[in-house]
């Protein structure tokens, strides 16, 4: 009989519409994005010559425009890939020198020093790779053409500094705190008494963390993966000024090609006319579609062990 | 069979060597990740501090040819200071009372389940989009001009979920006893949450809505297509193009001459003084209200 008493203070209704209608605000701005998108994109889309889907080329502001999601979806997809696969190694090795390596009054430090990483805006890697990386590649890269083209993505003719390398290299800068930040949860968690147990069998430091962390962090390590991935695809501003910004479709990481969904629509905003700015909206919904899978993949495995999701 | 004496047998060599080598590679790997950020850091000091001058920070880039030294940031650094302020007085209270509510109100509710759901998911849209999002609603449908607000619209977009995360968090660490004992002497619920819960997880929300606007200050994809380019000083954020300090980064890197370059290092350096200082007081906060500080 109390609690209605109390229920009906004055304000309290008001009060709690807000927060819900500020919930609800959140939701209406996720629907409000997908939907605006593909209002504004089909026009373009419409004036489209060939097929979106499929066509490799990028020409929305001629007469007749014809553009395809083809060469950058593929760009986004490969540079994406590179980064992850070189990221996850060394934010894996990080996540374990924080967690069981570094000195405990250090490891807290430290993991800010990584997670400072995070804090470098985008533009600042980008002008970094433009400036320093791109010319500082080109040895490197002559190596790896030189000794290792026999594997096929070191081929090629032609190599330079500008490459998809270069930009892979540096979306794995960026993305590397975020996985090395949940790595690191995840592997802190992993349950003392194994550790220990391992420890007292005679277990090196090594085989215990291979017996009882690695398989505990297994899922939490793939969803921060997956969450970096989703990061790298959506990168723009460091890209757009490394990549050569070509259409095509080459798996030659060396070579000057290389493209990307976000770098495109970056690079060709200023002069787009109204069909080329549906189009650019048009590349944008699928990089939005493609980001929300990855994304949504990656918290429904975080979601199955809750608390791991804090680091994101 | 001979060496058995004791009981515990020495860890053989090849199993002694294998954790020698993963401990190398760990520390290895620790290595690896902080040379970018020493080299990053050192180059933008290095090539930066040449034009930290006056100028720089008083000028705009108005009638500065394409080969011209000189020149400033003044527009982009009032530009982003406008632009972040209006993104952060959009985005802090939806996001401070979305937390509430998922605290607060909602828990077992399915609208809390599938709100917490999508503040995830939005963490992870692409800052681009969230700028064609703005370019397609705002600018498009409506008809409106690019402007600092636009901009800033397409910053709150990135920093909600970030607002709403930290505060969330902190809420929950607000004791029940709390709350409790507010209930106990009659007061109304939403009053405890303003007058007892907001207060004790202040300095907490105030770190994260610190770091999430040191998060979107960097931002330069979402103003690229609401905010547009200007070269002079345009104080008015709801009218006009503007500048954004990353954005001016963006456009002086891709100039073809050394002192665009110049001053594209000079801006970054300020850029990344900016997001430094505001992670740093966000910290400071932090660790001065943390509770093993507080000492009750």
């Amino acid at each position: 009989m109390r609690r209605s008493a109390f229920r009906r203070s004055r304000g309290d209704a008001p009060f709690r519409l807000a927060s819900t209608g500020a919930g609800v605000v959140l939701l209406a701005i996720m629907a409000a994005i997908g939907v605006f998108l593909v209002v504004k994109a089909i026009p373009a889309l419409q004036a489209n010559t060939s097929n979106f889907l499929t066509e490799k080329i990028w020409n929305p502001n001629a007469v007749e425009p014809a553009f395809g999601i083809g060469a950058l979806a593929f760009g986004t997809v490969l540079s994406s890939f590179l980064a992850l696969v070189i990221a996850t190694p060394v934010a894996i090795g990080v996540a374990l020198f924080i967690s069981h390596y570094a000195p405990r009054r250090l490891a807290a430090v430290l993991g800010y020093v990584v997670d400072l990483l995070a804090a470098v805006p985008s533009v600042v890697y980008g002008l970094w790779g433009v400036v320093f990386l791109v010319p500082f590649m080109r040895g490197p890269s002559e190596f790896l053409n030189t000794y290792f083209a026999w594997i096929p993505i070191f081929g090629g003719d032609q190599v330079v500094g500008k490459s998809m390398l270069t930009a892979s290299i540096v979306l794995a800068i960026m993305i590397l705190p975020i996985i090395a930040a949940i790595s690191r949860e995840v592997f802190l968690q992993a349950p003392k008494t194994q550790e220990e147990a391992a420890l007292a069998l005679g277990a090196t430091r090594w085989e215990m963390i291979r017996m009882s962390v690695l398989p505990f962090g297994r899922p939490g390590v793939i969803s921060a993966a997956m969450l970096g991935l989703g990061r790298a695809m959506g990168e723009t501003i460091a890209v757009a000024l490394i990549l050569p910004a070509t259409f095509g479709i080459s798996f030659e990481i060396l070579g000057p090609n290389g493209n990307s969904i976000a770098a495109n629509i970056a690079n060709g905003f200023g002069e787009a006319t109204a069909v080329g700015r549906g189009a650019l909206i048009a590349s944008g919904l699928v990089l939005f579609l493609i980001t929300l899978v990855v994304n949504m993949a990656a918290r429904l495995v975080i979601a199955r062990r809750k608390e791991f999701a804090r680091a994101a | 069979m001979t060496t058995v004496q004791t009981g515990i047998q020495p860890i053989s060599t090849g199993r002694r060597v294998k954790d020698r080598i993963v401990q190398m590679l760990v520390y290895l790997a620790f290595a690896i990740a902080v040379v970018p950020l020493l080299s990053v850091l050192w180059l933008v000091v290095k090539n930066g501090i040449g034009r930290f001058d006056l100028e720089f920070l008083t000028h705009s880039m108005r009638n500065i040819g394409a080969r011209d030294a000189g020149g400033g940031a003044y527009h982009a650094i009032i530009g982003t200071l406008e632009q972040v302020l209006l993104a952060s007085l959009i985005a802090v209270p939806i996001g401070l009372l979305t937390a509430v509510y998922l605290v607060e109100y909602g828990p077992g509710g399915r609208l809390a389940r599938w709100i917490s759901f999508f503040v995830d998911v939005m963490t992870g849209v692409p800052s681009v989009v969230s700028g064609l999002f703005v370019l397609a609603f705002w600018v498009l449908a409506l008809g409106m001009p690019f402007s600092g607000f636009a901009g800033a619209m397409a910053l709150s977009i990135l920093m909600m979920p970030v607002v709403v995360r930290s505060a969330e968090e902190m809420l929950r660490l607000v004791p029940n006893d709390l709350r409790e004992a507010a209930y106990a002497l009659g007061v109304p619920k939403w009053r405890t949450i303003v007058k007892v819960v907001l207060p004790t997880a202040f300095t907490g929300i105030l770190t994260g809505v610190m770091l999430a606007v040191a998060r979107v200050a960097g931002e330069t994809a979402p103003l690229l297509l609401t905010v547009f380019f200007t070269d002079s000083i345009n104080n008015d954020p709801f009218n006009g193009p503007q500048m954004g300090l990353p954005l001016y980064v963006f456009d002086q890197a891709g100039r073809p001459t050394d002192t665009a370059i110049d001053r594209a290092w000079t801006g970054a350096l300020t850029l990344i003084l900016i997001v430094m200082l505001l992670n740093l007081v966000a910290r400071l906060i932090a660790w001065w209200r943390s509770p093993a500080k507080r000492g009750s």
